[in-house]
Formats: structure tokens, sequence, C-alpha cells
């Protein structure tokens, strides 16, 4: 049912047409000094993917290697960012996609502070920004096609379709060959995402956040969110006991004193 | 108080006061023509500055004097803190004006802000925070009407005089869900906020220092008013006062250090990093100090002594914050923000707003016990920090 990217990154050769079907899909800007391919590319308003190129070694005698990492909203399936939205401005769809309401978003942030990715971006140079960020083409899905990036990638690195199978064929090709890592980024990751990585050095040295919690991140907020209708009703009862003894209390007080005067 | 006749006298600071309020209202303007770009130094490393921070987080926890107050007067009946139970509310009631504004400013789509009211976001420690604030700044207002009943639209006052209990209550049960939930906000931050103070603790630790700033920034308000004014503090009552405040802040701090151990990460404190010494700063002189003051008697029945311990509190709180806000985070965001100069002059424009509102208040209506109110005219400097 939930649609998922599985990305090959020893198969990457860095040509960026990903990167292009997106920005003419999407309508994005082509800005000079944002590049979205090579060394120092990275996401931003206009930017829903960026392939940054890693320079690492690799093997006994340190050999120089060049990967290329596809870096965009890896769609979590339980999204912090989707939690963290008070006005339910970003929503995850069945179909996978996270996507983005810029009628109902108020312009908080809130999402960026979440992201257990730094995925969301801001129009910071506009009056009226929006948050910007790879919706996962939802209107192509729908219609049965892929992601315009998946669509256009000439190696194969990028694969679109179902995260069950997906995750079957990751685990097949990480079993079968020996030089990919032992690890599926993705997998647990937050809970789980949509994106899913396979690779032949370690996740750690392309960049990726690999200290991330593998509990859904909402889990953390929601268990303290469950707690509140209980506790406000606890203190409301408790502060309104107070309250009346106090007066009544009080009332009784006086009485003795006018007594007391009376007398 | 029986006829109508408004005052507010001028004097030099309250012509600066005004000017500032000119200078952050039309800049307030500009940002909401301009966007937010062009006028802070925010970035996508860094999408909460400033406004968040001090604006709004930092403003919330010193209002929380409100609450508190309330709480120990009102519901728990200690009548002997009553006479400063109007002055608490005038505070912590344009505190938070001053923080609706400031989140105003900081959304990017401002004229959205009412979504949340009908596009229920329920999953978001941020819903119930925006509910809460919302929810007590009218509840606050209307307690004030009850005061402002006394003097204009007098066939009102017996409703509110009704309906006060209700407000009463209502009114200490919203802050303490919001106070905490500031903190819930960063729980999400989990593998962000360095550990010395991201913890699932984080909404009790947010909620108990709001509590016990409280008495810390009456007193503050009120040495200072008396410093300006001749007149003599009500000694007893502030120290008292601040005597419940420590009784907090001795269970904040054994709980602070067993969440460490619980958590590993006690060792993390004397690293010798940015972190660690930040945060050692913010305990020892934001907790640790206070505390011995608090429990010497000798210490805390001086004036300078319950002077130290309140700014120390007051301080302590602001750095807590600040520490969430920056510090606990630069480590992970890396690069670097410092508040524009826009920043600066909206934020010290809303506290010069919030000091004139206050002088004018305090002039014009009942707040403070009679014989103080002579020399109420004088009360810049308290009111600067009041409202800050």
């Amino acid at each position: 049912m939930s649609k998922a990217v599985l990305v090959d990154i020893t198969k990457c050769v860095g040509c960026g047409s990903c990167g292009v079907a997106c920005k003419m899909w999407n309508n994005l800007e082509y800005r000079k000094e944002s590049p979205m391919l090579g060394k120092d590319s990275k996401l931003d308003a206009e930017n829903w993917t960026n392939i940054k190129l890693v320079e690492t070694e690799t093997g006994a005698e340190k050999q120089s290697i060049w990967r290329f990492v596809k870096n965009q909203c890896l769609h979590c399936e339980e999204p912090a960012c989707v939690s963290a939205c008070f006005s339910k401005a970003l929503q995850k769809t069945k179909a996978g996609p996270v996507v983005y309401h810029a009628n109902l978003c108020v312009g908080c942030r809130y999402c960026m502070i979440a992201c257990p990715f730094d995925i969301p971006k801001y129009e910071w140079g506009k009056v009226i920004p929006r948050i910007r960020k790879c919706q996962m083409c939802p209107g192509r899905i729908k219609e049965g096609n892929s992601p315009a990036c998946t669509e256009v990638c000439p190696t194969n690195a990028l694969t679109f379709g179902e995260h069950k199978d997906l995750l079957k064929q990751a685990r097949a090709t990480i079993n079968n060959d020996k030089k990919y890592v032992q690890h599926i980024f993705g997998e647990k990751e937050a809970g789980g995402t949509a994106w899913l990585y396979i690779s032949d050095v370690p996740f750690k040295e392309l960049g990726f956040r690999t200290d991330v919690t593998t509990q859904a991140v909402p889990h953390y907020t929601e268990s303290i969110m469950h707690l509140t209708p209980a506790v406000g009703l606890t203190w409301g009862a408790l502060l309104t006991g107070m309250y009346v003894y106090n007066r009544r209390r009080n009332t009784i007080a006086n009485e003795e004193n006018d007594n007391k005067k009376g007398k | 108080m029986a006829a109508k006749n408004w005052s507010f006298r001028m004097t030099p600071t309250r012509a600066v006061l005004m000017a500032l309020a000119a200078i952050g209202g039309a800049l307030m303007v500009y940002r909401l023509v301009v966007g937010l770009g062009p006028t802070t130094n925010l970035n996508d490393q860094w999408p909460w500055g400033m406004w968040i921070g001090f604006d709004v987080l930092t403003g919330v926890a010193l209002a929380g004097g409100g609450y508190s107050t309330c709480l120990l007067v009102n519901v728990m009946g200690i009548k002997k803190f009553a006479p400063i139970a109007r002055a608490a509310l005038l505070t912590s009631l344009i505190g938070y004006l001053l923080v609706m504004v400031g989140l105003f400013l900081d959304i990017g789509r401002w004229f959205n802000f009412w979504r949340p009211f009908v596009s229920w976001g329920h999953t978001s420690i941020l819903f119930e925070v925006f509910w809460c604030v919302s929810l007590y700044t009218t509840v606050q207002l209307l307690e004030f009407g009850e005061i402002a009943t006394e003097k204009v639209g007098k066939r009102w006052h017996g409703i509110f005089k009704k309906i006060l209990p209700v407000l009463l209550i209502v009114g200490v049960l919203l802050p303490t869900l919001h106070q905490s939930s500031l903190g819930s906000l960063y729980v999400i931050e989990v593998g962000k906020l360095y550990p010395l103070w991201w913890s699932l603790l984080l909404p009790i630790f947010f909620l108990m220092s709001s509590f016990f700033v409280g008495p810390a920034m009456v007193s503050l308000e009120s040495l200072l008013s008396s410093r300006a004014t001749g007149h003599k503090p009500e000694y007893n009552i502030l120290q008292s006062l601040i005597k419940v405040a420590g009784y907090m802040m001795l269970v904040y701090l054994v709980l602070k250090i067993g969440d460490l151990f619980y958590r590993g990460a006690a060792g993390l404190v004397f690293a010798g990093n940015l972190e660690g010494n930040m945060f050692l700063l913010e305990m020892i002189a934001g907790i640790i100090i206070p505390l011995v003051i608090c429990f010497t008697p000798k210490l805390r029945n001086s004036k300078a002594g319950l002077a130290t311990f309140s700014v120390l509190v007051v301080a302590g709180v602001i750095l807590n914050r600040m520490n969430v806000v920056f510090t606990g985070m630069s480590d992970y965001i890396g690069g670097s923000y410092f508040p524009s100069a826009i920043e600066w002059l909206v934020s010290i424009g809303l506290v010069a707003m919030g000091v004139l509102a206050y002088l004018f208040i305090v002039e014009n209506f009942n707040i403070v016990p009679k014989e103080q109110h002579e020399a109420e005219t004088d009360k810049e400097t308290a009111a600067v920090k009041h409202t800050a």
C-alpha cells in the first residue's frame, strides 16, 4: 500500500538528472549560488533534492573514492513534522508522501525544529513565506507514475515501489553482495522512512545522521500529550477543592469573629 | 477614584521609553511588510531565534508570577500575600500580551494565525501551548476586568465579581499546562538538544522554574519600587514568599541531579566544554547560591540578601531558557546566529511598551495597596524588570 524509494548509493554516478527532473516538475528556481549537485550542494527552499559529492577513502591502501548522496525528505512512516504541526499543514498520505498545505500553514517553523533530518526549509526572502521540501510527487503517484526523480534515473540507483517489496529487495542485495554495508538506512531510523538507502561505504562517512533515535519521534511527545487531559482534570479538581475549602474556612472564621464581637 | 480622571505624568525616563516603543512599533510594521529574511538573522539552520527564545519562552516564564501568586493567595488562601496579588496579575497580563505580539511577529504567515483554532493539529505540543496561552490571556483580561470595572463600566462590576472564582481557578490551571508544555516543545529535539538539557522531564522543569521565578520577580519589583519611592517594602511577605520559592527550588535541584544520573549524563557537567560550563553557571548561580541565601535566616532577612536572591533566580531562569534554545542546540546545528539590530530593537520596544502600559494602569487603577500608591509615578525602573 505504502510507496517507497530505494537508493543504491553504489549505482549513482552523480549525473544530476534527478535534481533536474525535480526542478522541472516542481517549478523550482535554479540558483547559481546554491547548486543542487556537488560538494557544496545543499537543500534549500528551491532545492528539494541535492546530490552531494562525498570524497572518502576505502580499503587497506586508503584509496580515494567518490560517492554521491541524494538528499531529500525521507517521508517518515510516523513523521515528526506532521505531529509537530499545530494546524495540520503537513499531512502523511496513505500512499506514503508527507505533503504540505500552504493554505493551512501559520509559518511557525516548528516542523523545521522537529524534523530529525532537518529537511523542511523556509522562504526567508519572501514576505509571505512557505515551508518547502520534497513532496514525493503525490500527484504522479496518484496517477500510477513514479516520482519525477526516480523516473529519470539512468543507472537504476533509484527504485520506486512498494515499501515492503523494496525492503526485501534491499535486504537481498546487501546479503548477496559482500561490498555492501550490513545496514539499510531508513529501515529503523526515526521509526522507519519511505526512502531507504543501501551503500558500500559506512553511512556515517557519507554524512548520514546515524545516531538518530530508532523510535518514531512523535512517540516521545505523544506520551506527554496523552497525560495532559488526566493531569488537567486532576489539577483542576484539586484547585477547585482547595478554593472551596479555603473560602468555607474563611467564612466560618469571619462568622466566629463576628460572634465574638457580638458578645 | 470616584471621577474618571485619567493621569499620565511625563518624566524623562518615560519619554525615552516612548521613543523606544515608537521605534519598536515602526519596525514591527516594517517586518510585517518586508518579511523575516530582511529583518532578522534567522536562517534554515536557526529557524527560531531571539523572538521565540527571549520574547516568548522567557517572557512566559517570567510572567509566571501571576499564576503562582494567584495559586497562593486565592486558591490556597494564604491571605498575607494578598497585597501583591493585583500587581502580579497585571505584570503577568502585560507579559502575556507582549508574548502574543512577539509570536505574531515571528510567524511568517501571520494572516493565518487563527488556523489552529479550526484546523486542529492536536498531536502537537504547540497546539496545546497555542490554546492555553490564548485562553489564559483572555482569562487574565477578564480578571483584569474586575479591577477595571471599579473605575470604568461600573455596572458590569457585579458580573465580573461573580465569575471571578471560575476565572481564578482556570487562571491557575491553564498556565500549569502551558508552562510545562513550553518545556515539552523541546522533547521532540531528542538527540539534537544537548543531553544536559534534553530530558523527558523538561515539562516538569519548565513548570517548576516558572513557579519559583514568580516570587523572585515580585520581590525584585517591590525592592526596586521601594528604592524609587522610599516606601518600605513588605519584607515579611517577601521573605516568606521567597521561602516558598526556595522549597520548590530544592525539589527542582534534587530532580535535576537525579535526572542527570538516571540518563547517564552527569559526567557531562564537568566536561569543561561550553555546554558543561553554561550548565554549571545556570545551576550554581541560578539555583545553589540562591538556595544558600534562602535558607540562611541572616541572609534571607537582609535587604541585600533578598535582592541578590531575586536577581540570581531571575537571571538563572533566563539563562536556562537561553541554554535550551541556543547553547544546547549550537553543537548539533552548527553555523551561527546572533540577533539582528531589528530583532533587538523590536524586543526592546516590546518591553518599553509593557512598562508604559504598566505605569499607566498602576497610576489609574487600584493595583497596589493605598499607602504605596502615592509614589507610584517613579516606578519606571521597577517596571522595566517587571515586564521584561
